[in-house]
This record gives C-alpha cells, structure tokens and sequence, in this order.
C-alpha cells in the first residue's frame, strides 16, 4: 500500500490514517507529492494498462449475467405482456415505477456534484464527478426504460413524442406522464453533453500516452483531435461553465417533476405540496448513497485513496445527512398534513401506511431510512470505508423501499373500500429488478475500463492551486 | 484484320523536385503555466498577434493575453433557450388549443400551468445543445490533424508541459528574431513546426 | 411474498368488542379486517388473492378459454349461422326485413326451473348475440334476470354435446329413429309396460298433449318428472291447505307489509322478476311525502330479498317453521310450546304491524319451508284478509302437476326392481341432481334402453345407451306457461349448431309418421288443434310474434281453506332442529348445476358473499369462532354417514347454528369451465332432507383452499367516507334534504376555470342509479358482459384483482356481526365532466366529447395504467393479458360487431352503450329530429329489473334522469373531490318499524 502512505504524511495521531485538520477533520483534497505527469499516469494508466484484469472480469460476469436474466425477463413481458407481473386494478404501478423512481433519483448525485458543487466552487468534486456523472448517464439509461417497458404496448411508445402523426394527434401535454418523457430525456441528454465536454481533453491525454496504434487512433478519434489550446480551453471553460448553470435547475426539476406523477394525481398518499421538494432531496439522498457504495470499492481497487480522499468521503457523507434530514421531514410533514387536513381518505391512508397490511414494509423503510443513516452523525464512521459502505447501501435500499410504499401502498388503499386489493410481486417482477440493476454495473465497469475516470484535467488543476498554496 | 507491329519507346524519368517543407511557426516550451502566461504577454506586447498556447488545463487569462477576444458562446445559449422556451410553448399551444383541441377532464384548452414543465425542460434542452455544438463549430473540431501534432514534444501538452506557438504567417514573424525572442522567455525548448 | 401460516385465528370476540365501540352510522368490514389483527392481514391472504400470493405469475394457469382456443382449432363451425330452413333466403337481394347492420328483435321464451320467461333476443346478421327480457310478456316486464342474461353465452358454448352418441359411438338422427322405432314396437305388445319417461316439470301444452297421446298408446307406460330445485313443498302446502293442488299468486305493489318466511320471492322465484319489479314501485319514494312497504324477512342465509329487508331474521330452517307457527299461534291457530324466544318481541312487533295492515300484506314462504309453513302462510293471508288482494289462488299452472320427489322415487324403485326396460330422460341431469340416497348413477345402468336428451356430456349422458343433444332455446320452437300462466311461444333465432333436438321431436317419433316432423310442425299443429283463435294464421302469427298469447293468464279461483286440518298438521307433528342444521340452496350464478359450464354466471360475483368460481361451506361467524374456523378452511362435513369436503366461508347474516351449501358446483361431468370446479353439496341431500337436516358434523381438514371474492372490504371505514348515503323513510319524512346535510360537491361556479368553454348543450347524457330499489341481483353486470364483449378472466386472474367487469355492484355491510344490514350499489364509470383519468392520460386515449361522454380509444391507448390510479371510483379495467378469446370459433357470432373486442395491452371501461346512443342518433338525424326519451337505453338500465337505473339526456326537459337529478335524495358519489360526475344515486331509504327500531336501541 506504498501509495497511500507515500502520498500521505505520517500522523501525528496514529489513529487516524489520514492527515488531519485541527478540527480533525480529513484534510487532505490530493496527495502532496503529487505532480501533473503523475495523475496523468496513474488516471490514464487505468483504461491503458487495466490493471486488475481478474477482478473486473469476475464483476463483469456476474453483472452481465444479471443483465442477461433481465433481457429474459423483458422478452417474456413483450410476449406476454404486463399480466406476468403483480399489478392488478387498483394497484396498476407496482415493481416497474418503483424502479424508475429510483434510478432517476441515483441519477441525481451525478448532476448535482458536477454542477451544482461546481457552481459552488466545492474543489473536492473535482477528483469524483466524472465517475459520478457516468453513474448518472447510466442510471438514467436504466430509469428510462421502465415507463416504456411498463406500457402495455410499448411499441407504441413513440405516441408520446411530439411528430406529425397521420392521425394529425399529439401528446396530452397536461400529462405529468409527458412531462416526464421531456424531463428523463432532457436529463439524460445534457448529462452526456456536460460529461463528454469534460472527458474530451482527458482523452486527448490517453490518446498521447497510448503506445499501441490502435488505441492513438480510437482515443484520436473519441478525442476529436483535442489540442488543449488557448482558445479550445476558452470556449470549453465558458461553454462547461453554462451546461453547470443550465444543469442546476435541471436536476431540481427533474425529480419534482416525476413526482408529480403521483403529486399531480389526487390520490390519497400521493396527492401532495411537499412531493417535488421531497422527491428532490431523496434523490439527491440516494444518489449519494450510491456514489459512495461505488466509490469506497473502486478507490480501494484501484489505489486512488490519493485522489478520492478520505475527506471526500467525508463530505458525502455530510451531504448524505443532510438530505437525509430533508427526507425525514418530508416523512413528517406528510403524517401531520394528513392529521391537520383531517380529510378522512388521508387520515386512513396514512394509518394504513402504518398499521395496515404493509405496515411491515413502512416500518423497515423508517428503520432503513431513517434510524441507519443517524450512524453518520459520528466521524469515525464517516471517514471508516466499510461503515460507510454499509450505511450508503441501507440508504440505497430504504429509498427503494420509500418509493415501494408511496406506489403500493397509496393505490392499495384508496377512497372506495370495495376495490381495495393486495399487491404481490411476481418472481418477474423481481427479475427485472435485480436485471435492471446488472445493467447498471455492466456499462459502469465498461466505463471504468475504457475511459479515465477521474478528471486528469482538473487534477492538473487541483495541483496547480496546490502549488500555489491556494488549498 | 491484320496485327501491325508498332515500336515501343521508353518515356523519359520525371525530374521530381525535393523543396523544404513550409514552416507553420516556433514552438516554445515551458515546464510551469505562470511562465507560459508570462510568455504569451510578452509576446504580445512585442507585437505578435498569430499565436497559440497550449496547455493541459485551462489557464486563467491565458486567452486574454493572447488577445483572444472573448467567447461567444454565451449568447450561442441565451440564443438557443429563448428559441426553445417560446418554441416549445408554442408548439403546445398549437396542438392542444388550435390543431386539435379536445376536451380533457373538462380542463381549459390553453392550460399554461401545465404546458411550463415541457417549455422549462426544452429551454433548458435547446440552450446546452447549442452551447455543446458551440465548442465544437468554434474550436473547429473535429480536427484530426494538425501541424502542431508534427513536434514530438507536443505529446506533453496534454500531460504536463505548456506551449507557446509563434505562427509563421504572423506579419512581425521573422525565423531568427522570432526565436530569439521566445528564447529569451525562459522556454525550455523552441522547435520549428512544420506545416 | 407467501403468506406465513397464521400464528393463530382471530378472535371474533375481540371483534364483537370493536364493534360494539362503532357508531350507529357505521360500516364494517370482511370480519378480521375489523379486528385489525396481523391475523387478518393473513385472512387477506387466505381468503382473497390467495393464487396472487403466490409466487409465480399465472399466466400459465390462466383461462381455460385459452386452452379452449387451442383445442377448439379443429371443431370447424363454419355452419355456425345456418338460417332455419322455414325461411332461409339468398342475399342476393336483401329480404326486406333484414338490414345488415340492422339488430333483429324476435319475441321467445326461456324456461328455468319449468317455467318460461318472455324474452327479446336480438339477432345481427342472423346470429343471436344478445337476450333481454320482453316488455310485453308478464314474467318479464323487460326486466332481466341472469340466466337470461348468460344464456347467449351456453348457446355458443363450444363444450356443448354436438353429436348424437351411441353407447358413446358418434350415431346419427336416422340411426336413432329406428332404433327408437324397434325399441317402441317391443312396448306395444306389453302395452308400454317398463316404458319410462323422466322429464322436468312439464309446462308445455304440445308436450303435455303429446304425452297424453303416449299414455293412451302405452296404457301401462310410466310418467316421472323430477327439478332437482322442486316446488314440492309448494304443492304439498297447497294440499295441505286446500286439499288440491292450486298455484298461489302474489301483487306486490298493492302491499305496505311483507313477510318473507325464508323466501327468495325477488331472485330465485319463478316470477322474481315480476315480483321485485313491483315490490320496487311499491318501494320507490318519488316525491317529498312518499310512502314505502315494509319487508319482514327470516331466512338462514342472506340472499337477495334479505338484503333488502327492513327487519331480517338469521333464522335456521327449522326456527323458521318455529317462528311461522308462532306467528299463527297470535292470531289463534294451534298452540306453540317452545317458542323461539329470542324472536319474540320482533314477532309481537309484527303481529301488530300486520294486523294494521290486513288487505295490505303478504306472508310467502320460501320453496325450501315445508308444506306446513306454505299451509301456515295461506292461513295468514286468508286471516289478514290479504286472499283476493294481495293474494290470489289459480289451477296449477305446471301440466300433471306430481309430487316430483314421489315420482323419482317410484322410478328408482322401478328400475331397483329391473321393472324399467325403456327410459327416456328428457333433459335434468338426474345422476347428478338426484337426492343422493337414490343412488341414480348406480341403478340407472340397470336400464338396458336408456336414452337422454341433454345439452351437453354430462354425468347422465355418460350412462345412458344414446345421447341426443338437446337444441338451445335460441335453436327451438316451443311453447311454455310462465308463473302466472301467459302461454308464451318459442321461435329459433338460428338453427341449430349441432343439429340439436327438442323433447317434442323426439317424443312425436313415437307416432311413426312420414316425413317425420320438425319441432315447428309439431307446435304448430298442436296449436292447429287447440281452436284457439277464429283465423288460425293470423292469431298464431300474432301470437309467435308477440311470443305470447295475450291475456292467457290463469283466472283466480276462489279456494277453500281447511283451518282444522292445518292445525291438525301442527299438532301431529312437532318442529325440532337438533346440533347444526345443513341447508341446501340452489347457487345463485349456476342455479342447479344446468349453468355450470358458463364463464360469465362462474365469474359474476355472487350477491352477498361475492364470491366466484367456488361454492362453499357458508358458516356464520360465530359458529367459526365456536369451531375456530377461518375462511378458506377445507372442512369435512358429513351427515348421518355421507361426507363431502368444502372450504369454509365466513357470511355474516348468516342463522348461527346453520350451514348453508350451494348446489350444482362440484360438477364431475361438463365442460372445461364448469368441470371440477367447487364441491358437489348433492353427495349430502337426501330425498328426506332435500333443503334441510340437522346433526351436521363439521371436522377441519387442516388444508386450505382459496376462495376468489371480487370484494374483500365491506366497510366504509368511517362515517367521513360518505360513499354509500341512507337513511330512514322517517328522516326523509322529516327532512327531504337529509342527503345533503352531508359533504356536498362544489358548486359550478366555484372554478377558475372559463365555464363556458365546455357547455354541453346538445346532449348531455347521464345516469341515475337508485339505491332504494337496487337489488344487487347482477343482471346489469351480465347484460354488460353480453352487450360490451367483456371478456372472462378465470379464477386466477380474479385472485389477483383483474375481473373485467365494467359495472359492479359493491357490497356493504353494516352493524351488528350476526344480523347486519346489507346495501348493494353498483358503479359504472361515474363519466365525470371533470375526469381525473383524461388528465393524465398522456395520448388522449381518454378524452370528453361534446356530449359529456369519457370516452376510452382503444386504438389510440399505449397502457399506461395511469387514468385508472387516477380513478378514484376505480371503474376503469385493463387487458393485462391477452383476455379477449379471438380464437374459439363458437364465440365469433356471439360477440356485439358494434362493439370493439379489446386486446391486451389496452384500458376499458363503461362507455354508457354509446353504440347504443349512436345507432338512436343515426336514426334521429335521419329523419331530421332530437333522439327521444326512451329511444336509449343502456344495457344495464334494460337489464333492470327494478328500473334502478336511469340513463337518459339532462337537456331534454322533464327527461326521467333530469327530474331525478332534481330529486331531494339525489346525491353523487365522492363528489367533494369536484370530479362532477354524471352518474348520481338516489340515496337508500329504510322503513324500520319504530318499535323493534326503538328496542334495538334501547
């Protein structure tokens, strides 16, 4: 482990393996003796060299076998169709929208550690928003194929875009569902943009280091034949500058405006004010949990504790608390609005949320949610990988579950009594799942293999300020 | 018909003339971006204005003291997310309330509450693709080739070396003075670059 | 997600106590609900989407429909619309009564349980696809009941018998004739000794002539009839109490007071449909100071007419007689030792309540009471002076009228006593219907001649040596008397798909004639002979027209009463019911097991229980608590040594010390729908206990068997959830605006919105169900089924929450656990004018046209379920699979070509028939005017049988549907969310008696 002990001083502390403010907090943003050709090396090292060759393939066949089950899983639903799932009339969402919900909220983090910690000069982004932006791009991919799947056609999917359609028909723009197709789509659109204009000069970089042809021509290629100009970086900085600006309300709008799939319906459970803000700081919330349970992994693996630091992980799991915080007061404001109304459908389905016959599902997601997350009040447990690693994961869990409860639960009880059902998921149900899921890992571990993933540039930068003791 | 015999004669060799290749500029090299900025003030207050710097990471200034002038790009966005916020509201109000109004739920034809999510989301959609293709109609990319590639030091501008490059069609370029001149800078290294 | 065995049962106690903590005013639920246990989240499990729990997904067990498409490749039905070859004509030039596209009406009658029903059946393109009841024909008065209703469905039946079989060789009509022919000419010379016939009760004229002719050609040939749901007990209390057979006939509009002793005179009655059409106008509060008749009902198990009870009883079968006798006893007949003492001071309440209103009342008893109650409730009326009021006496409308058990049992001894060479089984099913201590399966292979005509394979057809399958009504010409005596025609709408024959085809083979002669000549002929009418063509076209013979009605009869030796009855023999009483009940859906072979009769839920695709062992809850049972516990039952097993259900209402078991389930024999489902209750009755027993033993199996209710909640929850709104005739008296004391919708004019960009000011159509009069009967739900292509889903599929019916009628029940009071309601889509389904729908598959209609685009909907989470009604029903049966051949004619057949993938919902409304409109534009008032009528409103529900347009004025929307108890539901919707209820009105009304209280 040369690494991190020779980028990192010896403590005064022995206690703790990193260097430490006064406060104790970690201190270091990158390693001290770091230099610009080194990160140059060690990051496009990475898709050049690919270390660890045993490993990623191990990951890569348990993920692509997952991702196969799923491409059975959706055959059989087009054969079917959605009847091979537990939905019924009147819980007509189940499995699939839960999904959706909570893909788009992982896609999140991404964003908002690009943009919105770029606008707010947070230098600590600068080593994990590549990583954190691919993982937006391919939740997002995983999130978008859910309310397409989940037609009961979905070949007809495109009924949903604005064309000039024989029958001279649009979209019903007063459908928050069309809202959403703009939405994802936008979402997913300037996140690649934002992301490609960062990763283009790193390219360059790897094509200059490649040795073999090949590799100079398809890194070339992908690159664009960056030269790092003068007048490439002005327009680059002004242009990454604005998608950071543009992207911020995005992600603020993107999640209100899936919850307003439910908010927008006057369902008890889901007709609510608080649900944009909520569904936000959830998102934001999982997101985060699942940048951390890729990051300890991938940091450990690929000896990058000089780059991601501890005190990057301790930041996340700051803002981890934060939101967490918002979400648990969303929680409350909901069963206080159901008292305070006293309307008599919220007064039931918020007693049902808790004693009726999911009441076991709500209370996990409290225990996860809620209950867990208060462990990283502690700074130890902040700046200790796997206790963090664990926390992260009861999070990404819980905020499932959340999302479970808030489709489930609202329609299994609504105002009238004679068609109140039970939803039970079906072994599909749970496929397409955990398909979905091995989707996810599979084109983050071809991204790790193929594309640096941290930023070489804004490295270089970090070191620069470095040097001049501006950190 | 009859086969007549015709004599074959030998084509004369063509002289083919080897010429200096045309020189693009000087390349001056540094370890460190403030010498790079210093340099590239220099050389403009010595009245060179075709020139270029390159440099693994963006530099603050580095633009202004080459005399570029600033980025378009900006208006590029405010351009796009005008066009797209009243575009898309449009197109809306077109299809709900005048190509084929229906009655949905009873509610108004132009509901404009419910047309802002769609109008905010392609607003913003329009403004980052035009800031996007920005970068790429300014910088002129792609662009696979060009000269500066030919200096095999240039590999380090992506890494951890800063460039600055005198062109040769610059009206004050002279190929002595010139690198003189970028001698005088501190550089590292000044080679020629070839077109 | 399996549920875990349930650590224990609930505790009805503790159920009792949170009861006893509820309001008057409220509505309680599937009893564990009640209780809140986490046992009952497990009862969820057990009793409701049990196959849902489960971990797979089903679609492989699903639908035997499908599995019929498969197999059904092969059975070619392209002769499926054969015209009658009386008048079959080319299309070359279009015969002038028939417009393609245009609906045929043709007046014929249906017989259920002997007697015959004046039906409507429309004919497209010369096949049937439609049934409702015939306005004219006094049994039906249009209204429809469901077996009407499904009927269409058992005529395309692709399980149907459509061979003639031999010994179960395939035969043919030819083969059969001969052999008939050689069998007869043995009988001649023994006179007819050892010749047999076996039909159901016979009320067709020709029949009953052709049977006379035999009997004069066989002096020594016997005749049985036997209906496994025999009026016996009718007969015998009529003997009982007049010395002869009379058939007693009630006006129930007349009456203020009624008195149903365990009768079921609005559902399972011969004339139900009549009765509960006149008991509803008697019952209909139409202006400020109305007045309402009063229902009295014991019964042991809740059925239709004690759901509508203003006082109801949950009386074992005996206490019943128990309770009758002491009735008579306070008007002075007999003396009762033993009264039932926890009825008492009910029954003084309503000793008074009839004395007041003699000439005003009815007392009937139900087909299961023994002779002595039916001998008790003539002397009543007679001592009420109701007889000549509101009752009234007739001849016997059934021809031969027989005591049908005596005769079945004469033909079992018979053939016991190898006495019986020749039987001809007209129809019945006996093998599987006979009391079980008959043991008909095992003496009728006895029979060396046994010949059955039956509509499909069954039990019996399997023993007998020929099988001829029998012709649907829809396929035959006939006659029949209906309850009141109207002689009503039957005329075939098609020929018959599979050459099916008719009991007088196949009894005129007995008369060797050439050619040999159709069904039509003989009705016809035999109508020929009556002298009916001077001009015999034009009164028999008439008649066949109208599918009736007008006013043919049986005269009334002055009858004289034998008090003396109906109190001589009471004191021979002494009631007594010892342990827990079984009693038999025909099922509501399947009736005697004739219907078990009908996907939509299986599916449609029945009434109280709402459970489908099963019979059950229906138990009160206190009885469970007593044998800690839960719903679907398979038990075993035997009674006095035979056993049957059956799962277990909780009825509230249900008399505590009675079982209750439906019949014609359990079915060995019949087609891939009806084959296995449920358990045979016949295996328990016995000719000595044919509707009732006592000394039942109940042992629990430890198994479980899942048992598939459309509603598992019952409950509104709380008295804010103002969904269901009732009151009494006396808060109404009070205050005609009690209604809207409570939540009303807001106002129109409280909108931001232009509220002139949507005036609907051509036709603005809507509905208005009553629930005062509302039966929850299902003929709406079926007439539905039949005219929207509403496809069956199987018992799986219901499990998991996805029946497709597009009206339902929800269930609630309220007070106390053993006797609660019941209210149906049925729920099409509400179409409201601000409909949360069409803003959210993304494609504008759901949308409002300009005459306020929520229309639903199947070609345009992508699925996405959205509108029907927005539902709040919850109407809306979705193809998660494959439903629709595109495949089975014999389904093609039958579907409504006006009517899309929806695919997978795609929402449906009531669309209000607007084929219905379109075709009016087409033909109102054509001749330049304004659709008329009663120009429309959606399927359900003409399925009605009480005319509960309204449909009609609110800008014609004074229209039906605008006055009642104007009415003081209209009301809509879940209005307060501003959805507007333009179906409304009429709110539910009780007629309590204020003094078993006060001492409920007290």
């Amino acid at each position: 482990m040369d690494t991190i002990q020779g980028s990192e001083p010896r403590m005064p502390d022995p206690s703790k393996p990193y260097p430490v403010t006064v406060l104790g907090y970690p201190a270091e943003m990158i390693g001290p003796k770091e230099t610009y050709a080194r990160v140059s090396d060690q990051i496009a090292g990475i898709p050049l060299k690919h270390p660890h060759p045993k490993f990623w393939l191990t990951c890569f066949a348990i993920a692509g076998s997952l991702f196969l089950m799923f491409c059975v899983a959706v055959g059989y639903l087009l054969f079917k169709g959605v009847g091979i799932w537990g939905i019924n009339i009147p819980i007509a969402w189940g499995f699939a929208i839960t999904n959706f919900v909570w893909w788009i909220g992982i896609g999140h983090a991404g964003t908002f550690i690009s943009a919105i910690l770029l606008l707010l000069h947070q230098k600590w982004r600068t080593t994990i928003n590549r990583l954190t932006e691919a993982m937006t791009l391919f939740a997002v991919m995983c999130a978008g194929m859910f309310p397409l799947l989940h037609l009961g056609r979905p070949w007809v999917f495109f009924w949903l875009l604005p064309y000039p359609d024989t029958m001279k028909l649009w979209p019903q723009f007063r459908s928050p569902l069309v809202w959403d197709v703009f939405a994802v789509s936008t979402y997913f659109l300037v996140s690649l943009m934002f992301w490609y204009l960062g990763v283009m000069p790193d390219l360059a970089t790897v094509r200059d280091k490649a040795k073999t042809k090949w590799k100079k021509i398809i890194y070339g290629i992908s690159c664009m034949g960056w030269r790092g100009s003068a007048r490439h970086w002005q327009h680059h900085q002004s242009a990454y500058l604005l998608l950071g600006g543009l992207a911020t309300p995005l992600v603020l709008s993107v999640h209100s405006v899936v919850s307003f799939d439910f908010a927008v319906a006057q369902l008890p459970g889901w007709h609510s004010t608080i649900f944009p803000p909520y569904f936000v700081a959830g998102a934001i919330y999982s997101g985060f949990a699942m940048v951390l349970n890729l990051l300890i992994p991938i940091r450990r693996l690929y000896r990058l504790q000089n780059l991601i630091t501890t005190r990057t992980l301790n930041n996340m799991a700051c803002v981890t608390l934060v939101t967490g915080w918002m979400v648990i007061y969303g929680y409350i404001m909901e069963a206080f609005m159901a008292w305070y109304s006293n309307d008599p459908f919220e007064k039931h389905m918020m007693w049902d949320r808790a004693f009726g016959s999911y009441g076991w599902v709500f209370w996990g997601l409290m225990l996860l949610n809620c209950v867990i997350p208060q462990l990283l009040w502690s700074r130890r447990i902040r700046t200790h990988d796997l206790a963090l690693f664990f926390v992260a994961l009861s999070v990404n869990v819980g905020m499932w579950v959340e999302r479970f409860v808030i489709v489930v639960q609202s329609l299994h009880h609504d105002f009238v009594p004679s068609s109140w059902k039970m939803y039970y998921p079906t072994k599909w149900d749970v496929i397409t799942l955990l398909g979905s899921i091995g989707m996810f890992l599979m084109l983050l571990l071809l991204f790790i293999r193929y594309v640096p993933m941290i930023s070489i540039t804004e490295s270089r930068e970090l070191i620069a300020l470095r040097r001049e003791g501006q950190l | 018909m009859t086969r007549e015999k015709t004599s074959v004669t030998a084509l004369p060799e063509p002289e083919i003339e080897y010429e200096e290749p045309a020189l693009f500029g000087l390349m001056a090299e540094f370890e460190e971006h403030e010498q790079l900025l210093a340099a590239a003030r220099r050389a403009y207050a010595e009245g060179y204005r075709r020139m270029d710097a390159y440099s693994p990471f963006p530099i603050d200034g580095l633009a202004e003291a080459l005399g570029h002038e600033n980025s378009p790009i900006p208006l590029f966005t405010l351009a796009g997310g005008i066009v797209g916020g009243l575009g898309t509201y449009f197109m809306e109000w077109l299809a709900m309330a005048k190509l084929y109004p229906i009655n949905v739920g009873g509610r108004p034809l132009n509901s404009w509450p419910n047309f802002i999510p769609v109008t905010f989301e392609l607003t913003i959609l329009i403004a980052s693709i035009s800031a996007f293709l920005g970068v790429f109609l300014l910088n002129r990319l792609p662009e696979p080739h060009h000269p500066v590639f030919n200096v095999p030091e240039f590999e380090r501008a992506s890494n951890d070396r800063f460039f600055l490059c005198i062109q040769a069609d610059d009206p004050k370029f002279e190929l002595s003075q010139t690198r003189k001149f970028l001698e005088s800078l501190a550089a590292a290294k000044v080679v020629e670059v070839e077109q | 997600m399996k549920p875990t065995p349930p650590s224990r049962t609930f505790d009805l106690a503790d159920v009792r106590a949170r009861l006893d903590g509820l309001r008057g005013q409220q509505y309680w639920q599937s009893l564990d609900e009640i209780a809140e246990t986490p046992e009952f989240k497990e009862m969820l499990h057990r009793e409701f989407p049990n196959g849902a729990s489960e971990w797979d997904d089903g679609v492989s067990r699903r639908s035997f429909l499908k599995m019929a498409a498969a197999s059904l490749a092969l059975a070619g039905l392209t002769a499926c619309t054969k015209q009658p070859v009386q008048h079959i004509l080319p299309y070359v030039k279009e015969p002038e009564e028939l417009v393609l596209g245009e609906p045929q009406l043709f007046a014929t009658a249906m017989c259920r349980g002997g007697y015959a029903t004046g039906v409507l059946a429309k004919s497209r393109e010369g096949h049937p696809i439609k049934v409702d009841g015939n306005p004219e024909h006094p049994a039906s008065l249009g209204g429809s009941s469901v077996w009407m209703q499904a009927s269409i469905l058992d005529l395309y039946d692709p399980d149907r018998a459509k061979t003639l079989l031999r010994d179960g060789e395939i035969s043919t009509w030819a083969d059969f004739a001969s052999d008939f022919n050689r069998i007869l000419r043995e009988h001649e010379a023994n006179q007819g000794a050892g010749l047999h016939f076996l039909t159901e009760t016979i009320i067709s004229p020709t029949l009953a002539a052709q049977l006379d002719a035999i009997l004069k050609k066989f002096p020594q040939a016997k005749l049985h009839s036997f209906d496994s749901i025999s009026r016996d007990h009718v007969r015998e209390g009529a003997r009982l109490a007049f010395g002869q057979f009379v058939e007693t006939q009630h006006r129930f509009e007349k009456t203020s007071v009624i008195l149903s002793l365990d009768s079921d005179f609005l559902y399972t009655h011969p004339l139900a449909l009549r009765y509960a059409r006149e008991f509803a106008n008697a019952r209909r509060v139409s202006s400020g100071k109305g007045e309402m008749n009063r229902l009295y009902v014991a019964e042991s198990t809740p059925t239709i007419t004690g759901t509508m009870a203003d006082h109801r009883l949950a009386l074992g079968s005996a206490e019943v007689e128990m309770l009758s006798r002491s009735l008579a006893q306070r008007f002075g007949l007999g003396t009762m030792d033993g009264t039932s003492t926890k009825s008492e001071s009910w029954l003084n309440a309503l000793a008074r309540d009839l004395e007041k209103n003699r000439g005003k009342s009815i007392v009937i008893a139900g087909e299961w009471q023994p002779p002595i109650v039916h001998a008790l409730c003539h002397w009543l009326n007679d001592k009420l002076g109701n007889v000549g009021n509101t009752v009234f006496y007739t001849e016997p409308v059934e021809l031969r009228p027989t005591n049908q058990l005596a005769s079945l049992r004469e033909l079992v001894s018979d053939m016991q006593a190898d006495a019986v060479k020749t039987l001809l089984i007209l129809g019945g099913n006996p093998v599987y219907a006979a009391p079980a201590d008959f043991d008909f399966a095992t003496v009728l292979p006895k029979v060396k001649q046994s010949i059955y005509l039956g509509t499909e394979l069954d039990e019996t057809a399997a023993l007998c040596a020929w099988h001829v399958p029998q012709a649907h009504y829809l396929e035959s010409w006939g006659d029949a008397k209906s309850f009141d005596g109207t002689i009503s025609f039957q005329q075939p709408l098609i020929e018959p798909l599979y050459g099916g024959k008719t009991p007088p085809e196949i009894l005129d083979l007995i008369f060797p004639q050439q050619p040999v002669r159709d069904d039509y000549e003989i009705v016809r002929s035999y109508w020929e002979t009556q002298k009916r009418w001077p001009d015999f063509e034009k009164g028999w076209r008439r008649s066949v027209h109208d599918g009736l013979i007008a006013d043919s009605a049986l005269a009334e009869k002055k009858m004289e009463l034998k008090s003396d030796a109906i109190g001589e009855a009471l004191r021979s023999h002494q009631v007594s019911v010892t342990g827990i009483e079984v009693t038999f009940r025909p099922d509501p859906s399947i009736w005697d097991g004739r219907f078990a072979n009908n996907g939509w009769l299986q599916e449609c839920a029945k009434p109280v229980s709402k459970l489908t695709w099963d019979n059950a062992v229906i138990i009160s809850p206190a009885l469970a608590q007593q044998q800690n049972l839960a719903a679907g516990d398979i038990v075993e039952l035997e009674l006095n040594g035979r056993k049957v097993r059956g799962p277990i259900w909780l009825q509230p209402g249900q008399a505590e010390k009675t079982v209750t078991l439906h019949l014609g389930y359990g079915r060995e024999r019949a087609g891939r729908v009806g084959r296995g489902v449920g358990f045979n209750a016949n295996q328990l009755r016995t000719s000595d206990a044919l509707w009732s027993a006592s000394d039942l033993k109940i042992s629990k199996l430890g198994e479980k068997h899942p048992l598939v209710a459309t509603q598992t909640h019952h409950n509104l929850q709380s008295p804010e959830r103002q969904i269901y709104r009732e009151g009494t005739l006396n808060d109404f008296k009070a205050n005609p605006q009690f209604v809207k004391q409570s939540i009303e919708s807001p106002k129109n004019a409280e909108t931001l919105y232009d509220t002139n960009e949507y005036r609907y000011d051509g036709y603005k159509w809507a509905m208005s169900i009553d629930l005062n009069t509302c039966l929850g009967c299902n003929a709406c739900l079926l007439a539905c089924n039949a005219e929207n292509n509403i496809p069956v889903v199987g018992k799986d599929q219901v499990a998991r929450g996805r029946e497709m019916y597009w009206i339902r009628i929800d269930t609630y029940y309220k007070g106390s656990l053993d006797n609660p009071e019941f209210s149906h309601m049925p729920v099409p889509c509400m179409h409201c004018e601000h409909a949360p389904c069409e803003l959210v729908c993304p494609v504008e598959a759901t949308m409002h046209d300009h005459e306020g209609l929520n229309l639903q685009v199947y070609n345009r909907c992508v699925g996405t379920r959205f509108c029907s989470n927005n539902c709040p009604y919850k109407v809306r029903r979705f193809n998660f699979l494959w439903y629709a049966d595109y495949k089975t051949p014999s389904f093609k004619p039958m579907y409504n070509p006006d009517v899309t057949v929806r695919w997978r993938g795609v929402m449906e919902k009531c669309t209000y028939c607007i084929q219905r409304i379109s075709r009016a409109r087409i033909t109102a534009e054509k001749e330049n005017r304004r659709i008329s008032e009663h120009e429309i009528q959606t399927a359900c409103q003409q399925a009605c049988p009480t005319n509960a529900i309204v449909f009609g347009d609110l800008n014609t004025p004074n229209s039906t549907v605008a006055k009642l929307k104007t009415h003081p108890l209209d009301y809509s539901m879940l209005g307060e969310l501003n959805t507007r919707p333009r179906t409304t209820y009429l709110a539910k009105l009780r007629n309590p008696n204020p003094e078993i009304q006060s001492e409920a209280k007290g």
